[in-house]
């Protein structure tokens, strides 16, 4: 396989740094919960449904509790008080604060051994549910083999999830293993998550419980057709990322895109926020055997990609540490990054080249995802079509495990069927074509490739030093990520940060540390 | 070797009915079709024709003449698409039936093509794209010429200034930058057009409007509700707007464009500033349309939308006075 000579020494201390940078942002941040985790841990209760305005009944019952100002207990004490106290189940108390019938933050408190078991309890059968899930989908993934790596990734993204489950197979039968639905712009500020099967969205499908299982379902049978099993992928970000992370572990979704930081730096969320929500949601993923995409790619579409690349290393550090705090196994960690240099730029294959080595070669058991050419990319669909080739010589040649394929329409509009075809067929030839062809080449020591690629590490160390030497969140306050400034204080859904009082219990995340990191 | 057009003039000018230059520029227009029919016809029958070259050659110097003359009018005035031969009319052509692949669907691919006005249509790959379609590349020959002369063509007035003449000009028609207030609206999250014209690093080597000292730009960002722009635009006086729509989905771009105008209208502010849109799928026609002053498509560049800005405010000044006095 190509190798880059790099300085192991350089990357341990990266390592160190950004192990460093995250536990104090997990420490500075471990007193905080949020109404979407309080929701999450609703929903593992069963809690599942909406009103007669369409309110789901987990906002209904964290809302409740945020109004008579005990939300800083937690959702789940109230909430088995309630049902030993009414006789009655989760859902059942969820309907009756819907309909005004109950206060559930001023019943008669049952005993704290017999409410702590009573919360443990009622999301055992969703954490049994999500296990069973996951196993199943070990069982397929033997039964159904993926023989081929890349895995080729596309985009469905109709507004009409009866038509993105038609697309998806007819993607899968064109030769694609991964299918994403996107969600309908805007959903990521939404603080709550639609309900049941939807046919209208604007530029993609809205992220809902129903979508997924209907979806899963079609894919399903797709890959018992094709005999080789298609995973499925959705967005675990914006302002509910552990109610979509919970979502997709009992659908059993296979990836998720779940990035640390790109709520805060792209969609305006706030800090605290974004990082409590994004460690609990990650343990959700962690715990149903789900890979995380990571989104350093934006890095690479916002500033120069040719100046890029210390960012994109630094960020995939922090998002990997943030990971294994979560519980991810390396396995389950997709960090990501992007082929976006100037094509206009001499030598620019060659510099993408090293990048995409060198981030083989930093995190070799992570399935690493590749983006595509979006941003030099016009009209010219045919001149669009030979820079995706580019891109997937790299890919195949460096060994990234996740590929989405690049769409020669990329410019212009969502793909078209034929737009997918072509597209697949292309990144397939080159999965053929150049199989070996990396094993077979070396890099030349101390050339471009090799320059260029310790160039972009000591960067990306120097760059870890000054983030840890003030500190993440005063980072992200002098736009040292994208060029974007954010503020602690500032941003979307801080309003839905709380401090935890010290009655708080959440059982969810109790058991999933058992489980994953063998705290208990 | 003869063009094919040169051709098609030969058999005007046997049938003897021209004589001056601007009757032949008549007969010309009158007998396009006519005449473009012939063109088809003979390079179908190609064979044919070279039988006939004898003939021909006793018109050959009067044809030398009116060749020029009608192959110029044409080039100018009259053109179609253009192959490997000027005017040939060829057309490359790629769609996907919900048809299994077959003869059938082959079939409908040619019978699509003939209801895109595409004669001799050809279908040069037909593969499956699932069970039950099937993607066309076709070719087929545009018969029906485009008349240059009677169109109609919506495009901003403005002409490209280099980026000191556009300091200049803005500083010397207001006597301080012109503030710009962008923002990409509605739901739509897509910052990319947004950013590529008002940000300092620009698009494609062209330095954004930040780079300018005409320009004070509030950049606002995406997913920005039309009041709260509104309100932006007025708070920090702005001179002109500029909204990206990158999302076009059951063209929900056009109802939140027009929510804007009338928004500014209600507010006493559209007048009092340039309005401008951009996108993907925007032409200045559609903006004119809808209400706006200028509209910028792709492969827009910063400059072109500063050498806009800058006129305008220019033009404004000079015809309606100064604004916001």
């Amino acid at each position: 396989m190509l190798r880059l000579n790099i300085d192991a020494k350089t990357v341990d201390r990266c390592h160190e740094i950004a192990d460093n940078i995250t536990s104090r942002v997990m420490e500075e941040l471990s007193s905080l919960s949020t109404v979407a985790i309080e929701r999450t841990v609703a929903r593992f209760a069963g809690v599942d449904g909406v009103t007669g305005d369409g309110v789901p009944l987990p906002n209904v019952l964290v809302d409740h509790l945020v109004q008579k100002g005990k939300i800083h207990d937690g959702v789940a004490i109230h909430l088995a008080n309630a049902c030993l106290a009414l006789g009655k189940t989760p859902v059942q108390v969820a309907q009756m604060v819907a309909g005004g019938e109950t206060d559930i933050s001023s019943l008669e408190w049952q005993g704290t051994q017999e409410v702590t078991k009573k919360a443990r309890e009622m999301v055992q059968d969703c954490l049994d549910k999500i296990k069973a899930r996951r196993a199943e989908r070990e069982a397929l993934l033997e039964e159904l083999p993926v023989t081929q790596t890349p895995w080729l990734y596309v985009i469905c993204a109709t507004g009409n999830i009866h038509e993105d489950a038609v697309q998806g197979r007819l993607a899968a039968s064109q030769g694609a293993d991964v299918i994403a639905v996107i969600r309908s712009t805007g959903q990521s500020l939404l603080d709550f998550v639609p309900h049941g099967l939807t046919t209208e969205g604007f530029g993609g499908t809205y992220a809902t419980q129903a979508n997924f299982r209907l979806m899963r379902e079609a894919l399903d049978e797709e890959s018992r057709k094709l005999g080789r099993y298609v995973r499925l992928v959705n967005y675990c970000s914006g302002l509910c990322m552990p109610e979509i992370a919970y979502m997709g572990a009992v659908e059993r979704l296979d990836m998720m895109l779940n990035d640390a930081m790109y709520g805060i730096l792209f969609r305006d969320i706030n800090m605290e926020r974004t990082f409590v929500d994004q460690n609990f949601s990650r343990m959700i993923n962690a715990y149903a055997g789900i890979i995380i995409n990571t989104g350093e790619d934006n890095y690479l579409t916002t500033v120069e990609a040719f100046d890029a690349g210390p960012q994109v290393l630094a960020s995939q550090f922090m998002n990997y540490h943030f990971a294994k705090k979560a519980g991810l196994k390396d396995e389950q960690i997709g960090l990501g990054h992007a082929f976006e240099i100037d094509p206009g730029i001499q030598d620019s294959l060659s510099y993408e080249l090293a990048m995409a080595l060198l981030v083989r070669q930093l995190f070799p058991a992570c399935p690493i995802k590749y983006m595509p050419p979006t941003v030099h990319k016009t009209g010219d669909i045919f001149s669009s079509h030979v820079l995706d080739s580019s891109f997937n010589l790299v890919s195949v040649l460096t060994g990234q495990t996740i590929h989405l394929v690049g769409m020669l329409t990329e410019a212009i509009h969502t793909p078209l069927i034929q737009d997918r075809y072509l597209s697949i067929k292309s990144a397939a030839y080159m999965r053929r074509a150049a199989k070996h062809l990396g094993h077979n080449l070396q890099v030349k020591p101390g050339g471009l490739l090799e320059t260029r690629a310790a160039s972009i590490l000591e960067d990306t160390l120097e760059l870890l030093e000054e983030v840890n030497q003030e500190g993440l969140f005063a980072a992200i306050s002098e736009g040292v990520f994208a060029g974007v400034k954010r503020q602690r204080t500032g941003g979307k859904g801080r309003e839905g940060v709380f401090k935890k009082s010290r009655w708080y219990f959440n059982p969810v995340e109790a058991a999933l540390r058992a489980e994953l990191l063998g705290v208990s | 070797m003869a063009t094919g057009i040169g051709r098609g003039n030969c058999r005007l000018a046997a049938g003897g009915k021209v004589s001056t230059a601007s009757h032949r520029a008549q007969h010309a227009a009158e007998h396009r079709d006519n005449h473009l029919d012939e063109h088809r016809d003979e390079h179908r029958h190609e064979h044919r024709h070279e039988h006939r070259a004898g003939h021909q050659d006793e018109y050959r110097d009067q044809d030398r003449d009116l060749h020029k003359d009608l192959h110029r009018d044409l080039h100018k005035d009259l053109v179609l698409p253009y192959g490997d031969q000027l005017n040939d009319g060829v057309v490359q052509v790629s769609f996907t039936l919900p048809v299994a692949a077959g003869a059938l669907a082959e079939e409908a691919a040619r019978q699509a093509m003939r209801l895109m006005g595409l004669e001799d249509p050809q279908v040069a790959e037909a593969a499956a794209v699932g069970e039950n379609a099937t993607f066309f590349v076709g070719y087929g020959k545009l018969t029906r010429p485009v008349e240059l002369s009677k169109l109609r063509v919506a495009k901003p007035m403005w002409e490209e200034l280099d980026q000191g003449t556009i300091n200049r000009l803005v500083h010397e028609t207001l006597g301080r930058p012109m503030v710009v207030v962008g923002a990409a609206t509605g739901q739509d999250a897509h910052t990319l057009g947004l950013d590529a014209i008002l940000n300092y690093k620009g698009f494609a080597g062209n330095r954004g409007l930040e780079a300018y000292s005409a320009f004070k730009v509030i950049n606002m960002g995406s997913q920005v509700p039309n009041e709260v722009l509104v309100a932006k635009a007025r708070e920090a006086k702005a001179d002109a707007i500029l909204v990206s729509q990158v999302v076009t989905e059951r063209n929900v771009h056009l109802a939140n464009l027009t929510n804007l105008v009338e928004l500014l209208e209600a507010e006493g502010l559209r007048d009092k500033v340039v309005l401008v849109v951009g996108g993907p799928r925007i032409t200045h026609a559609l903006a004119i349309e809808l209400g706006y002053d200028a509209g910028f498509g792709p492969g827009t560049r910063p400059q072109d939308v500063a050498s806009y800005l800058a006129q305008e405010i220019a033009r404004r000044h000079v015809e309606l006075g100064p604004l916001h006095e």
